[in-house]
């Protein structure tokens, strides 16, 4: 086993290779939901979930024990973290690129959080750039995301919601 | 009542009006009347069963029985349960849940904020967490209020009697008993006083919006708080616990 020998730096570049199981472009650290690796006679890493009742929290702790698994960590233990809460604001820099990338507009960032909830804030087009969108739905695919489409170039696309 | 006695009724208190609601909710998954409600409420419902499990966990290890969230959730008699009777009503049409909703969130939303300023400091990280997304199901709820009650005439008809017909419940969401004076005393719990006033401020202004006019406070049901329940009740939870008591110990 390396329990021993494996650092909590190390630890952090296998958990970036734990994709969220319903955007699987993110990975977990790129979602900002991994809060701490400790290190001592076992592995604990700490997570903080999404939405209080977000199916996905079991899979992620599931696939984190079974990333470690495979890279040798026989014990594994997680501790889930309430505060501070997560919020879209956790999200980095890269995790809102790929998103963009991948086709989700990602959440707005900064600001008052009620006023980005209760504005009527134009989200951009993640394919052409237009603002000129509409919301089709306030929720979309999973609770996280809402339907929205480009009056511009007609596409339909999904905003990543900022809570 | 001590501390801790009040801090754990309190607990499980919370757990209560979160599952119960979520269950209520659950009964029309797959019925909703169009695919975005259809989405939104199976969404809402398991945000409030997700605080459920939070609060039923905490709770579990407080009472420090070797109890689980699951045997709190599915091994307790109707008289156990301490939720609100508002929230065991019957989902009725489209206009009466969506009443029910933003009479509760209304209230649970400025109750969650107040938790997050008391020394029970996991309480108050839990309520940080629900506090989020009770903020999303006020606004959506609030906005089909507006439409349904500045809608048609039937509408407006229909939605008035759905908040005419559950006003009965509110009083008992800031009636304070022995657990909620004790947690306010020990905890720097809420104020369910001034929650009230502005619960009050924070309807009527929704209520002004939806052309709706808020209903005199007339007599006021209570109980569930003590594990009194309304006929509904019972029924609920059989079916809620239907599988544990018939296959105990049952697990995916």
């Amino acid at each position: 086993m390396v329990t021993a020998t494996a650092g909590r730096d190390e630890i952090l570049v296998w958990l970036s290779e734990v994709a969220d199981p319903e955007i699987p472009v993110l990975s977990i650290t790129d979602l900002g939901i991994v809060r701490d690796v400790e290190v001592d006679d076992c592995v604990t890493v700490a997570l903080a979930p999404t939405y209080s009742g977000c199916p996905a929290t079991e899979v992620i702790e599931q696939s984190v024990i079974a990333a470690l698994h495979d890279r040798g960590v026989a014990e594994v233990r997680i501790r889930r973290v309430l505060a501070p809460a997560w919020t879209t604001d956790w999200i980095s820099a890269e995790g809102c690129a790929k998103l963009r990338d991948y086709g989700i507009a990602p959440p707005e960032k900064g600001g008052s959080k009620r006023e980005l909830l209760y504005g009527q804030r134009r989200i951009p087009c993640p394919r052409c750039e237009s603002t000129n969108t509409l919301a089709v739905s306030e929720f979309g695919s999973t609770a996280c995301k809402a339907s929205y489409k480009c009056n511009d170039c007609l596409e339909p696309f999904e905003y990543f919601k900022c809570i | 009542m001590n501390a801790e006695q009040a801090l754990l009724a309190y607990v499980l208190r919370l757990g209560d009006n979160a599952l119960i609601l979520g269950q209520r909710m659950v009964e029309v998954v797959a019925a909703y009347p169009e695919l975005e409600e259809e989405l939104a409420n199976a969404n809402f419902a398991l945000d409030y069963i997700g605080q459920a499990r939070m609060f039923y966990s905490l709770a579990a290890e407080l009472e420090g029985k070797g109890r689980t969230e699951d045997e709190l959730a599915f091994l307790r008699a109707e008289n156990e349960f301490r939720n609100v009777l508002l929230i065991e009503q019957p989902n009725g049409h489209f206009g009466d849940s969506i009443a029910k909703l933003v009479l509760f969130d209304a209230f649970y939303l400025l109750l969650l904020e107040a938790l997050q300023n008391s020394t029970a400091t996991r309480v108050g990280e839990i309520a940080a967490r629900a506090e989020k997304e009770i903020r999303y199901h006020l606004r959506h709820n609030s906005q089909w209020l507006v439409r349904l009650g500045d809608g048609t005439d039937k509408s407006h008809g229909l939605v008035q009697e759905s908040i005419n017909s559950l006003w009965k419940y509110t009083g008992e969401l800031f009636t304070a008993d022995d657990v909620d004076q004790t947690f306010a005393g020990e905890f720097g719990g809420p104020d369910l006083a001034a929650i009230r006033e502005q619960w009050t401020i924070k309807v009527k202004a929704i209520l002004d919006e939806a052309t709706l006019t808020m209903p005199e406070d007339g007599f006021m049901a209570s109980g569930g708080k003590q594990g009194r329940h309304t006929e509904h009740f019972g029924f609920m939870i059989a079916e809620m616990q239907y599988l544990q008591r018939a296959h105990p110990g049952a697990s995916w």
